[in-house]
Parts: C-alpha cells; sequence; structure tokens
C-alpha cells in the first residue's frame, strides 16, 4: 500500500483536473434527463450525490453535481477514470448513453434558490 | 467463594437446594436438606434417594420461617444510597432479584429509581447518553450471562466513549446449588470475561463487606480520567443471604474523588513554547471538555493563540458561533497541531481514501512533513489489547498522557508566558483572517444548505433546519444524531453550551441514538431542557422497546426520524466493491444493493411509535408539511410527553 501526501481532498483535485482539461470541449447531446433519472437511480449514483444531486459532506466531499460546470467530456471522463473516494463506473457497468442521459438529468436540476430568499436559514447560526 | 460460616443459622446453599426441589413438588425444611458426606460418598449407579430428596417425595415438608434476618441485598441498597445514583434502567432478572427485591421495597425505588427497559443494550444505552446529559453516572443491573451478553454492543460503545456506566450483573455460582436448569444457563465462572477486554475495572465480590468496597471502588474508577465503564458479578447467593449476626460490623467506605491526571509540567512547557513561536498552530479537540469548565478553557487556549480550533465532535468542546471554530481542512497548513484526548490521531493528520487500490485502499497524508505533532490524552493511561479502539500508532513530538481538561490551566499560563510580546500583531492578524474565513464558510454553508430545499423526499438539510425554527427559542439540547445527516446540526445550529451537543456513540455501535436519547431526555428532563433527537431508521430498529420505556417513565423527548429506508453505509458499501468489480450491483426490487434496504415494506415507524405509547405523526414526504407537524410535536413534548415524527429523507 503507498503512502502519499495528499495536500487536499482527493476528489476536487480530480474534478480540477478534469474540468481544466476538458474545458469548453463539452457538446451537447440529444439526451433524455428522464431516463437519466431512471438511471441515476438504478445505477446508485443517488447513494452518495442524492436524489437531487446535492451531495454531501459525508458521502461526496461535499460536491454538488446538480447543474454541474463540467463540460459532458470531462464528466464522463472522471466517472469512468475516477480513482478517489468515487468508484470508478466502467462501461460493464454504465453505458455511455445511460452517461449522457444523467448528464442530461443533472442539468436538468433547478436552479437553487438563493439563501436569503429561505427565511428559516436566516435563523441559523446567529451570533 | 464466599466465605462458610459454622455459626450461620440459616445456609443459603441449603436453602437454594431446598427452594429447586419445592418448585415442582413443595418446600421442604431447608435444615432438613441433604449433607455433604451423603453426597460425597461413592453410589452404586441406582441412587437411593438422599435425604433432601426423600423429604421432597414423602411429604412432611415445611415452609421456611420467612424470618432468616436481613438480606445481604439490602445492605448493598444502603450501600448504593450513598453514591447519589437516581435511576436504574434495567431489563428485570432472576439472577439480580435479591438486589432488585431490596431496591424496590427495602430501597423504596428512590435513589436510585428504577426504570423498566426491553432489552440490555436500551438499559445501557440510557445510562450512557444520561451521563453526557448531566455528568453524573447511573447504573444498570443485567442478568447473568445472556442478559450481560444483549448488553455488549452498548458496553462497548461507553467504552470507546469514555463514559462511566456502572454495571452489576446477576450471576449463581454455586453449582451445586444454584436452581437446575435456566438458571444454571445463564450462570458462568466469571461472566465479567464477557466484558472484560471493554471496561475498565471488574469484580466478583465475595461477601455485603467486599461488596461495598468494589462497589465503591468502581464508582470512583469509573469517574476518574479517562472515563469508562465498570462490572461487577453478583452472586445471586450473596444477594440473599442473611447478614452474618456474629458481630460482624458492616461499614460503608466513604467515597472521594481523585484529582484528574495532568500532563507532565516540563512537557506542557515545551508544547507551549512551540505553539506560541508557531506560525500556523491548530487545536484539535475531540473529548476534551469534560465540563463546562473545559469549553471555557479552550475557548481561553485558543484565543490567547488566535489558532483555530477544529472540533471533532464527540463531545461539544467549542462553541461553533466562535470565529475560531474551523473545519479540519485547516490541518493542511499547519506547522503545529495540538490534538486534545482525541479518538484517532493517526487519521486526523492521515487519512484513507478507499479506492481498491491493491485491493484494499491508499493511505494518505495531510500534513507537512515538517509539522510538530502535541498531544494530551488520559486513554494513554489505559490501553487495552484485545479491541482496536486505540486506532492507529502515530508518532508524537510532545505526548502528555493526562487529562486535557485537567491540563489546560497549567498549558494556558505556559503559552502566555511563552508568547514573545513581538509576536502579538501578528497574532491579532492571524486572528483577523480566521475571522473573515469564518464568516464565509457560514455563507457557502448556507448556500450548499438551500440546495434541494424544495425535494421530496426532504433533504437533510431541510430537516435539520425546520427542526430548529421550531426549538430555537427553547433551552434545547441535541440528545442524539444517529445515521447521519451530513453534520447539517453542527454546521447550522449556533451550538455553544455544553448539552446542546452530545456527540456520537464512541464504537459506532449501530443501535446507540434511540437509548442514548431517552437516557439524555431522562436527565435533561429532570434539569429543565428540551431534548430533541434526529433518529434514524436502522439505529431505531435494533431495540425499538426503548421507545416504550420512554413512554412508561414520561421522559419528554422529540425524535424526527431520519427515515432514509435504508443501512445507507452499506448501501455504499455493496455498491462500492460492484463498481470496484465491474458488476451491476442487484437491486432486486429495492433501491440499493440486495440486503441492505429497509423497505418493501416500508416500516411506519410513526405507528410504531403510536403503539409504544408516543404521540406520533408521519410519514412526512413534502417539506412543506414539515414545519406544521413539528410544531405539533414540539408542543407534546413540552407538556411532558415523547413525541416522534417520521419524515421520509434524502440518503444524507
Amino acid at each position: 500500500m503507498r503512502f502519499v501526501r495528499v495536500p487536499v481532498a482527493p476528489a476536487l483535485v480530480a474534478l480540477a483536473a478534469f474540468a481544466a482539461s476538458f474545458g469548453g470541449q463539452g457538446t451537447a447531446v440529444a439526451a433524455s434527463a428522464e431516463k437519466g433519472k431512471a438511471a441515476f437511480i438504478q445505477r446508485g449514483c443517488w447513494q452518495c450525490h442524492d436524489y437531487n444531486g446535492q451531495g454531501s459532506v459525508a458521502t461526496s466531499n461535499g460536491t454538488v453535481i446538480a447543474r454541474t460546470a463540467l463540460p459532458l467530456d470531462a464528466f464522463k471522463s472522471f466517472v469512468r477514470n475516477t480513482n478517489g473516494a468515487m468508484p470508478p463506473y466502467r462501461p460493464q457497468v454504465l453505458s455511455d448513453d445511460e452517461l449522457d442521459d444523467i448528464y442530461a438529468y443533472l442539468q436538468s436540476l433547478p436552479q437553487p434558490k438563493s439563501p436569503s430568499d429561505i427565511p428559516l436559514l436566516g435563523d441559523v447560526r446567529a451570533q | 467463594m464466599l466465605k462458610k460460616n459454622s455459626s450461620m443459622k440459616f445456609n443459603r446453599r441449603k436453602f437454594l437446594a431446598a427452594a429447586a426441589v419445592a418448585g415442582t413438588t413443595g418446600v421442604v425444611n431447608p435444615a432438613r436438606a441433604a449433607t455433604a458426606p451423603e453426597a460425597q460418598r461413592r453410589l452404586p449407579s441406582a441412587l437411593p434417594p438422599n435425604a433432601h430428596v426423600a423429604a421432597a417425595e414423602t411429604g412432611t415438608l415445611q415452609m421456611p420461617s420467612g424470618d432468616n434476618g436481613t438480606p445481604g441485598s439490602d445492605f448493598m441498597v444502603d450501600v448504593i444510597k450513598t453514591l447519589d445514583i437516581k435511576y436504574l434502567p434495567a431489563n428485570p432478572a432472576a439472577s439480580y432479584r435479591g438486589l432488585h427485591e431490596s431496591l424496590i421495597d427495602y430501597g423504596k425505588n428512590t435513589m436510585p429509581e428504577f426504570l423498566t427497559c426491553m432489552h440490555e443494550e436500551s438499559a445501557v444505552g440510557m445510562c450512557h447518553g444520561y451521563y453526557k446529559a448531566t455528568g453524573k453516572p447511573i447504573m444498570t443491573l443485567v442478568h447473568g450471562v445472556v442478559g450481560l451478553q444483549h448488553a455488549t454492543m452498548a458496553v462497548y460503545n461507553a467504552w470507546c466513549d469514555r463514559v462511566p456506566v456502572l454495571i452489576i450483573g446477576g450471576n449463581d455460582l454455586d453449582a451445586a446449588h444454584r436452581p437446575p436448569g435456566v438458571p444454571t444457563f445463564h450462570s458462568a465462572q466469571d461472566i465479567n470475561a464477557i466484558v472484560r477486554d471493554y471496561t475498565k475495572w471488574d469484580d466478583n465480590p465475595v461477601s455485603p463487606q467486599h461488596f461495598a468496597q468494589s462497589f465503591v471502588r468502581m464508582y470512583k474508577i469509573a469517574t476518574t480520567p479517562p472515563y469508562g465503564p465498570v462490572m461487577m458479578a453478583l452472586d445471586g447467593g450473596l444477594q440473599n443471604e442473611p447478614i452474618r449476626g456474629d458481630g460482624e460490623k458492616l461499614y460503608i467506605p466513604k467515597f472521594f474523588v481523585s484529582a484528574p491526571p495532568q500532563g507532565d509540567l516540563g512537557a506542557v512547557k515545551e508544547a507551549a513554547s512551540l505553539l506560541a513561536n508557531a506560525e500556523r498552530p491548530v487545536i484539535v479537540v475531540d473529548r476534551a471538555a469534560r465540563t463546562p469548565e473545559g469549553v471555557k478553557l479552550l475557548v481561553e487556549l485558543a484565543e490567547l493563540l488566535q489558532a483555530p480550533v477544529v472540533d471533532q465532535g464527540n463531545r461539544m468542546n467549542f462553541p461553533n458561533t466562535h470565529y475560531l471554530n474551523r473545519p479540519a481542512n485547516v490541518i493542511n497548513q499547519a506547522d503545529v497541531i495540538i490534538g486534545m484526548e482525541l479518538s484517532d490521531y493517526w487519521n486526523t493528520v492521515n487519512g484513507f481514501v478507499d479506492n481498491g487500490y491493491e485491493g484494499i485502499g491508499q493511505n494518505i497524508t495531510k500534513m507537512k512533513p515538517e509539522t510538530k505533532l502535541i498531544s494530551i490524552s488520559s486513554v494513554d493511561l489505559l490501553t487495552k489489547s484485545n479491541y482496536q479502539d486505540f486506532q492507529r500508532f502515530q508518532s508524537i513530538d510532545v505526548s502528555m498522557p493526562g487529562d486535557a481538561e485537567a491540563t489546560l490551566p497549567s498549558l494556558i499560563e505556559a503559552v502566555k508566558s511563552a508568547i514573545p510580546n513581538n509576536r502579538k500583531d501578528a497574532l491579532t492578524k492571524r486572528g483577523d483572517a480566521i475571522r473573515q474565513a469564518h464568516a464565509k464558510g457560514l455563507d457557502n454553508t448556507k448556500q450548499a444548505a438551500a440546495i434541494a430545499w424544495e425535494a421530496n423526499p426532504v433533504s437533510t438539510a431541510r430537516l435539520v433546519t425546520e427542526l430548529y425554527a421550531q426549538i430555537k427559542d427553547l433551552d434545547w439540547s441535541l440528545v442524539s444524531t444517529s445515521g447521519n445527516t451530513s453534520n447539517w446540526a453542527n454546521r447550522l445550529w449556533p451550538i455553544e453550551k455544553h448539552y446542546q451537543w452530545l456527540g456520537w456513540s464512541g464504537g459506532y455501535g449501530v443501535g446507540y441514538g434511540a437509548p442514548a436519547s431517552v437516557g439524555a431526555a431522562l436527565g435533561n428532563r429532570d434539569l429543565g431542557r428540551f431534548s430533541v433527537s434526529i433518529q434514524s431508521d436502522g439505529d431505531l430498529m435494533y431495540a425499538p422497546g426503548v421507545l416504550w420505556t420512554a413512554a412508561r417513565h414520561k421522559i419528554p423527548l422529540l425524535a424526527v426520524m431520519h427515515n432514509n429506508r435504508g443501512y445507507h453505509q452499506e448501501v455504499m458499501h455493496v455498491q462500492r466493491l460492484s463498481n470496484f468489480r465491474n458488476r451491476v450491483a442487484n437491486i432486486g426490487n429495492d433501491l440499493g444493493p440486495i440486503g441492505t434496504s429497509i423497505m418493501n415494506p416500508d416500516i411506519q415507524y410513526h405507528k410504531l411509535a403510536e403503539s409504544l405509547g408516543w404521540w406520533a405523526t408521519g410519514p412526512i414526504v413534502d417539506p412543506g408539511d414539515l414545519g406544521p407537524a413539528i410544531r405539533e410535536a414540539v408542543a407534546v413534548v413540552k407538556s411532558g410527553q415523547p413525541a416522534l415524527v417520521n419524515v421520509m429523507t434524502q440518503p444524507r
């Protein structure tokens, strides 16, 4: 077993690297957000990223994948090859079409409200 | 074994033997029971009846007089009453019937009050939670062998969480005279062996005076840092045997508090010098604050150094509203780290990525090679071998085996002396930068909470925020968060008092949340606090009978379900392995891999709670329904009853 120094969370490093290397190369595809939602649940993406892609500090290192800023190619490459906390999804487990659909589903998720528009969030951590 | 006394008017061994026969044939006069020479004589294979059996079979039985003197268990109650133990949650059992009877009749069921539990794991879990809410230990009784076996996971949690719990287990050592059959199945040479690996101390007293010494001793050991559970096996005969009438004077030793062990003064000065001269010192705390005073001391140290504090949260150590409270990533840039009562130092400065590398995973280090490490930990004074709660070994530069809270006053004074005058401006600037980062962190947290705000099932951020809105004006105590709600309560609620956050289970044995919540709520009830728990589905179902205990004994508690319909950690583990092996996880008809979901059928937790005497409502699916439901439940709890709101939630 190797012992390496990782200054920040590995998943974030990997995501940033992929975003940089594939920036601007995303392509629009004819994919189905509806099918993507089904695949998102059927293939277990929801387990760490929650049903709406909001993720968790406990399971996705706080990474939000709803409306991900990653271009499609970078997104797919990350899912296929990640070697960090997230296990890779290879074609035997998740087809290219399903990945396209999942991407479409994530892009279809609504823009979150601003915290200032949620009165209850105004009450928290009052000092 | 018990000391024999020929002058005893009533022999408990003979009485027990007689009682066993009486169970089938009637009662014999113990004075006419079997004699030792008869039992020891070499006998033919076809045994003639001995005197004992003959008496039972031929009649002419006599009832015991019933005037057997003061039972030993009455004296035991006298001993217990000296230690101000308020409650005794327990599942009833024959092996401690003598003490049970003395507690409720002779002792009038006060100090301690017996609380009926439906599982020994629940009873120990209640003791665990009670202590963390009140700072006072309570005791439980368990049945020999099987009862203690039931209790074990909860004892292990208390051990790992450094919580004092007093456990007495009934046992019947005398193989020749204890009742045959079930009571003998439930006896052992040494029941304490079941929990010896994860208790601080155990004993097996053989006389009333021995009991008195050992009970006071076990209380003292349990409440001297490092705290921990303690165990006493209590012989059934000893409970029932009358106090000897031969003039022996029994006494109850006076309890005294031991001063907690402190870090070596030379090491304290060395640590202070490192901290005072560091550019980026970081304070990491886990169970450092044993008392509210500990919180104040930590604030004083942090402000003195203007150093960020990472609260790992096994206790409420440091207010999360304080600008020096920071997330764990500040460790990456630290040049000096002081860890206080950390349960896992290695994993504080290193990490493990479960990525299947070489079939296992990858170790990583988070700190710089030149970073100096300081440790103060009382747990260094008590390490056992078998169970691995001591975690991986971490090399430390200045290691102080000692209690962190007790060491803090001398450390603070040493740091004051060690800070050079020319560094004070630098410290102020450091504090200003941390203050800005703290404010920005809160903004980011709120933005994250807003995502999926309207989602169905309810997001865990919404769950926690809606709950806070209904309790924020009360003197609330978050007694447990079982399952995993992404730490939203710690991130969103202002946690400034020691009872507002009681930490986790210690050993991560699932099934802690419900009983510990009820135990903590019991303590909070008497202190006028409002108790709330975030209760996960899997955790509740290990021993849901504790809900009945709460209703039976009128323990007010608001339990809001985090019902994500799965053993979610295992959901992800099996999925992860399927991915590593390039196989599609078989989810059957569920959402998670087969064997990990709690669905088909969905459990109606609100109906379960109702059947156990709680006010309950649910299932809440629409987040818009959550606030009104919790508001109604809060009113019920304020009236003195427990209430449960069943909420269908997102996974984490």
